[in-house]
């Protein structure tokens, strides 16, 4: 097994790289895709129902299906992976915005609106900042969903390290299908940890001391 | 029924609370029929509401739950629009702004003080001067200036999140930030409604100082009708629908309730309600005996005795009363600060809240403190009895 490793060092590095990169860009852009659906959602009750709904049948969608059906539409490749990791990880985010936006104190709301921030300024510095802790949770179990996804979205040659798995299934019973799976595995549950290190240190750095808990 | 606007009393300057101290900064408010039908509701929430309120004055909303208080006053600031009606503020119409421009003149202070948990002290209180583009260094400026007004000392608060301060200290910076960028109006929500009775004594106290030197005009809601009598230049009594039972200043409202429901809302004790009118100012100190922290006990005691006091009031070097031992607990050598907190009372404060102090002192009085809590003697029991008598003889004749 360390050999196996070793012999490849250079390329696994650079598929976990690879790996890492597409699930952050995927939940970056999801990210930012959530919160904004989630802020209209919010203003209209009548959505509310129907995003609930959307994200909960978007959810039981099996992965595989879905890379299978983005195919016809975008061609194999990069991309379709990036589309299909960024789906499942907007649900997430999404879910967790809506919940966080709504459980802002409606009494703050109007304080800073008689205070004559304009509506604008009261989502910027008062409702998001405030839903923040809420949203970074959602953005955190997206980044860790996501990390399956994008092995899963190797299958339309999508980059990381998802190729290793598919390659070890492939050669069952052959001389390094136990290794190809193991990497794969291994390197995902590595680069899953990591970028989980990455959000906790975010939050750190982003939640005002005055709203963090401990 | 709707108020004829002349029949609107006169500005007195003998209520007392805002007489003297500095020139009137504050704007006339006008209501004109205002009214508030929320939708889906059978009666209006506000029904033809006319009022004049004065420049530089408090003037108090009281009325039972439901009556309408907070609709009147969040139309002021139009965070309610009203369904029809017009509302003057310095004689010009609300609507002629935007909203947010209308609102950066206007304070607004809720319960609690509602102040923003992300952002710290000193941030909460800049937001509005903020949101007017004044320059850093104006801002730091008016932030230390406006702790100290509310008693928080700067270095210690600036930084803190609101979380890591008391109720009355979070109530203190509220009512910082509606003042921040020096607006002519303020309205406040029951803004002491969510602190003990002794923090909202001296809360209450700080604003009628506060406003002693700035004279804005306040509309402040409450539904305690102690804290109406105590603050307001003049208090108005609000029925069902808004409907207006009385307005005028406390004296007339306590001594001459316009109905039955006025004489109902006030309640019994009429009489005893006049004790939130009268100040500590009005009635004579004792001197007692006094030592400062560090003298020596022997010196102490035998001026004390000579004086035949059992007790003495403990200052310290910069003349502010510590502590109010009895004789017997003096102990050592020298005098040392005393350990336990003693509750002073302001010069200011009302009878009422003087008798509340006495009442929990084993002395049967309270130490009376003027600006920047300086010593300036005790009241005790008789004092306030002696002075409810020359009232009650005054009001006989
Ligand atoms: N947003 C709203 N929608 C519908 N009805 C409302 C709304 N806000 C207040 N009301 C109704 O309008 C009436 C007056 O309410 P308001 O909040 O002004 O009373 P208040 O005098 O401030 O009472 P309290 O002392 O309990 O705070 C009440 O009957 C209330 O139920
Ligand atoms: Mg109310």
């Amino acid at each position: 097994m360390w050999d196996f490793i070793v012999e490849r060092r250079e390329q696994i590095a650079y598929n976990t790289f690879q790996h890492f990169n597409l699930v952050v860009q995927a939940v970056v852009v999801a990210t930012v895709i959530g919160v904004a659906l989630a802020v209209l959602i919010v203003r209209a009750p009548a959505l509310q129902g129907v995003a609930n709904a959307l994200s909960a049948i978007g959810l039981t969608i099996p992965s595989f299906a879905l890379v299978g059906l983005l195919l016809p539409v975008f061609s194999i490749g990069a991309f379709t992976a990036f589309v299909a990791v960024a789906f499942y990880a907007v649900l997430p985010v999404l879910r967790n915005s809506v919940v966080g936006l709504q459980g802002v104190d409606a009494t703050l709301i109007e304080s800073a609106r008689g205070m004559g921030m304009s509506g604008f300024a009261v989502l910027w510095r008062v409702r998001l900042p405030l839903a923040w802790p809420v949203i970074l949770a959602g953005v955190r179990i997206s980044m860790q969903m996501s990390m399956g996804v994008a092995a899963i979205a190797a299958y339309v040659l999508g980059p990381g390290l998802g190729g290793y798995i598919f390659k070890g299934l492939a050669q069952i019973g052959g001389a390094n299908a136990v290794n190809y799976a193991l990497v794969g595995t291994l390197g995902v549950v590595v680069v899953a940890l990591l970028a989980d290190a990455l959000l906790l240190l975010l939050g750190r750095l982003t939640i005002s001391k005055g709203t963090r808990v401990a | 029924m709707t108020t004829d606007l002349s029949k609107a009393p006169e500005p007195t300057d003998s209520s007392g609370s805002t007489g003297s101290g500095g020139s009137i900064s504050g704007a006339e408010i006008l209501l004109e029929d205002v009214v508030k039908q929320y939708p889906g509701q059978k009666s209006p929430a506000v029904g033809s509401l006319s009022l004049t309120i004065p420049a530089g004055e408090i003037v108090m909303f009281v009325g039972p739950s439901g009556c309408g208080k907070t609709t009147s006053l969040k139309m002021i600031n139009r965070l309610i629009e009203p369904t029809s009606g017009t509302i003057k503020i310095d004689g010009e119409d609300i609507r002629g702004k935007s909203e947010t421009e209308l609102r950066r003149k206007i304070g607004y202070v809720i319960q609690g003080g509602s102040l923003f948990p992300h952002m710290t002290v000193e941030k909460n209180i800049a937001l509005v001067p903020k949101l007017l583009g004044w320059d850093k260094k104006r801002i730091d400026e008016r932030v230390d200036e406006l702790l100290d007004l509310v008693s928080l000392d700067p270095g210690r608060y600036r930084k803190r999140y609101p979380r890591e301060l008391s109720g009355g200290q979070q109530q203190r910076v509220g009512v910082a930030r509606g003042l921040a960028a020096d607006p002519p109006v303020i309205l406040m929500d029951e803004p002491f409604g969510a602190v003990d009775p002794i923090t909202r004594q001296r809360l209450q106290d700080e604003l009628l100082s506060i406003q002693r030197e700035l004279r804005k005009t306040i509309v402040c809601v409450t539904h305690d009708i102690d804290e109406a009598i105590k603050l307001g230049d003049r208090i108005l009594i609000l029925q069902e629908g808004a409907q207006i039972a009385q307005y005028d200043t406390p004296e007339v409202v306590l001594g001459a309730p316009a109905t039955e429901f006025v004489a109902d809302f006030i309640g019994s004790g009429s009489s005893l309600k006049q004790l939130s009118l009268a100040r500590v100012s009005e009635v004579e100190l004792r001197k007692p005996t006094t030592a400062t922290v560090g003298e020596r006990v022997a010196d102490v005691k035998q001026r004390a005795e000579a004086a035949g006091d059992r007790s003495v009031v403990v200052l310290d070097e910069r003349g502010r009363p510590v502590g109010w031992p009895w004789l017997r607990q003096l102990k050592g050598d020298t005098v040392l600060e005393p350990t336990e907190d003693l509750v002073n009372i302001d010069l200011r404060s009302t009878l009422n809240d003087a008798l509340d102090t006495m009442l929990s002192s084993s002395h049967g009085g309270a130490v009376v403190t003027g600006d920047r809590d300086q010593y300036l003697g005790v009241v005790v029991f008789d004092a306030v009895t002696e002075h409810i008598r020359s009232l009650e003889e005054e009001a006989r004749d």
